[in-house]
């Protein structure tokens, strides 16, 4: 029996209906984009503030409470953002790659969404390490730039998350551009361990100069330091994100109802 | 299986030798860029020896960048390319064909040309062999690791410059074991060790290239 | 055998071209996708190949849905697409062995020549298919039908397009025989054909639109 619903076509309803995972998994409802943007809207303040005080209570410990280095003097103390900025940098972009896998087998929009708004807080991330790496070279080694293994990874890493932004934004088709992100953050994160033991070789096969500042073991108030930045550092990411997140979301989803609605509302 | 392999192999060589202005180009690419170093730095001999290894290997790395625009996009412009995810065979074979004509085409002529311009830069005979060699194992997996970004841009705007942005970054551990291959000093472990790791590169990108190659085509065919 | 169409739904950028289409053809049936130019019968039969995902929906072949078929699925089908996949710098029976060869059965030259004869281009056998006309180009594309055996499901887009009365006599004896021994076939035209099919169906697009709108 065959029957042609072609010229009978019912009319569905709008095509983005939130998703109900079956068996009440409630979390699951905030993987549609209608139910996720409030609440990220409520999150981004708190986020926000508990940055403000981390970092206060961060930069006291570092600026003040940490007592100076013997052979730095008072230099090294750009090393409190500048080792949570790399660490975050690293992080975010194998959360970037884990978002964009999401998206890309489950085929669930906010993922990828969520990979887009990732990757210019991560090159921003990239950016400040090298910036402050750099500040902290003229002091200790007296040059702006030095090919050391971190540095360089540090580098090619800015390099990878801009031709993530590059491939995103070269590509008209949202979906295409989505999915082929996806396999170029997956293609990188494998090769990001590959690149930096590369660059690690490269460096000793040309013996590079000797700058691995925690030779000695630090003192423990420089490592709470660093730990309280590298969490103010993620909470400001995080609020950061959701904010950029937010407006894709809204770019993405200006054709539906919610939208419209949510904008019409904000004018009053 | 092989046949489908061998006969995309042979089409893709025949459709080259009909071409061949297209297939010289990179080849001429990387000898002018390889003439343009010494003009740079200095016609110094023991610089340009020094220099030499990694001055051949970057020139090789974008000799064989720019090739890749060639890959995919006369096969996506008329069709073909549909046919081929459409295929009986599983694409990622297909792929490797292709790749395969590629590397013939594009990698090894810039492999055989090593050694002569090795000379222009005083390259002893054994640094000129260990080069050779690593150029062989690495122009390769150059044209695996490059294919993946031939089929992400696919019609993309930006084109060539887009691709290299994409596929230098991730070319710089073949760069590196390549040119620490080449560089290093005769009989030094070195030189043996970055050779086994470029080929354990090549291996890893046959067998996850192909596939991650295919993954990007079926999306830009979508 | 049976190709199933279940809600299928496809967007094209920020254009919905079409949701809620329901279908199921069977052996010997043919289905005629009408619609205005950009109404997105090219993308049906894409979805159809499994070239691309459908926004919410599945296409089935016997029942299992073509994601998880893959290559079994690709090997039941041959589609005929709007650029044709003819390169100019192989001969017209060099394209032919090519499209032979990624349909997974690879054919010689003699088999070639003869599909080629079958669509009256046999004499333009070893010319690049750059010095051929448009109509001669088209028969080239087609003869890829005329190579044993055929799969069972044909997709056609356009295939009528810039044949002259004689090839589009051929192309439907060509149809027509692959319809009576239990083949399937989808296409589109702006023409009117007649073919001889068990069943042949209509599937208008723009009409499946406008019922969605309003």
């Amino acid at each position: 029996m065959t029957h042609l619903e072609g010229t009978t076509v019912s009319a569905s309803h709008t095509l983005h209906t939130v998703r109900h995972a079956g068996g009440g998994k409630r979390w699951l409802r905030y993987a549609a984009p209608q139910s996720f943007f409030p609440l990220a809207g409520r999150a981004i303040p708190w986020l926000l503030g508990a940055a403000l005080l981390l970092a206060a209570v961060g930069l006291y410990l570092g600026l003040v409470a940490a007592p100076p280095d013997r052979q730095q003097g008072d230099a090294y103390r750009i090393i409190f953002v500048h080792v949570p900025a790399a660490w975050l940098s690293m992080v975010i972009y194998v959360a970037m790659a884990i978002w964009a896998g999401v998206g890309l087998v489950f085929n669930t929009r906010l993922s990828s969404m969520m990979a887009s708004a990732l990757a210019p807080t991560g090159a921003m991330f990239t950016v400040l390490a090298l910036w402050t790496g750099a500040l902290w070279g003229r002091p200790t080694w007296g040059a702006w730039w030095v090919w050391d293994a971190r540095l360089t990874s540090e580098l090619l890493l800015l390099f990878l998350y801009l031709g993530f932004m590059a491939l995103q934004a070269a590509l008209d088709d949202s979906r295409r551009a989505d999915r082929a992100g996806a396999v170029l953050a997956l293609v990188g994160v494998v090769n990001v361990p590959v690149i930096y033991f590369s660059v690690q070789w490269w460096n000793t096969l040309h013996q590079g100069s000797s700058l691995s500042a925690r030779g000695a073991s630090m003192a423990p108030v420089m490592l709470h330091g660093m730990l309280v930045m590298t969490l103010a550092l993620w909470a400001y990411a995080i609020a950061a994100v959701l904010q950029r997140l937010r407006c894709i979301v809204l770019e993405r989803e200006r054709h539906t109802d919610w939208v419209r609605q949510f904008y019409v509302e904000s004018k009053r | 299986m092989l046949t489908v392999l061998l006969r995309i192999l042979r089409r893709d060589l025949l459709l080259a030798w009909r071409r061949r202005a297209d297939v010289a180009g990179s080849l001429a690419f990387f000898v002018i860029v390889c003439t343009l170093f010494p003009l740079g730095v200095g016609p110094e001999p023991a610089l340009l020896r020094s220099m030499a290894p990694g001055i051949l290997w970057v020139a090789a790395l974008l000799a064989s960048t720019l090739a890749l625009n060639r890959l995919f996009a006369h096969d996506h412009a008329d069709g073909t390319l549909e046919q081929m995810a459409l295929s009986s065979a599983p694409l990622p074979l297909i792929v490797a064909g292709k790749v395969a004509a590629h590397w013939l085409v594009s990698g090894l002529p810039l492999v055989l040309l090593a050694p002569a311009l090795a000379l222009q830069f005083d390259l002893g005979s054994e640094a000129a062999g260990a080069l050779t060699w690593s150029l062989l194992l690495g122009t390769p997996a150059l044209s695996l690791l490059g294919a993946v970004g031939a089929a992400l841009t696919l019609g993309a705007r930006g084109g060539g410059v887009l691709l290299s942005l994409l596929v230098l970054p991730l070319s710089v551990p073949v760069l590196i074991f390549g040119a620490g291959a080449a560089g290093a000093e005769p009989g030094d472990a070195t030189a043996a060790a970055s050779l086994l790791l470029l080929g354990g590169l090549l291996t890893a990108a046959l067998a996850l290239g192909p596939w991650a190659t295919s993954a990007a085509l079926r999306i830009a065919l979508e | 055998m049976s190709l199933q169409v279940h809600q299928l739904a496809c967007a094209r950028g920020e254009r919905h071209l079409f949701s809620d289409i329901s279908f199921e053809l069977q052996r010997g049936e043919a289905l005629w996708l009408k619609g205005s130019n950009g109404s997105g019968k090219t993308s049906l039969l894409r979805l159809l190949c499994g070239l691309g995902v459908p926004l919410s929906g599945e296409v089935r072949w016997n029942g299992q849905p073509i994601r998880q078929l893959r290559e079994d699925y690709h090997r039941e089908l041959l589609y005929c697409g709007h650029a044709g996949a003819i390169k100019d710098d192989l001969t017209a029976w060099e394209n032919v062995a090519t499209a032979s060869t990624l349909a997974g059965a690879p054919c010689s030259l003699e088999q070639a020549v003869n599909a080629l004869a079958s669509f009256g281009v046999a004499a333009e056998a070893e010319l690049p298919a750059r010095a051929l006309s448009q109509g001669q180009r088209r028969r080239v594309v087609l003869a890829r039908l005329a190579l044993e055996p055929l799969p069972p499901l044909l997709l056609l887009d356009e295939p009528f397009v810039a044949l002259d009365a004689g090839a589009a006599r051929t192309l439907c004896g060509t149809l027509d025989r692959h319809l009576s021994q239990g083949g399937m076939l989808v296409y589109t035209t702006h023409q009117p054909q007649l073919l001889k099919a068990r069943r042949l169906e209509q599937l208008d697009l723009d009409r499946a639109r406008e019922a969605l709108a309003c």
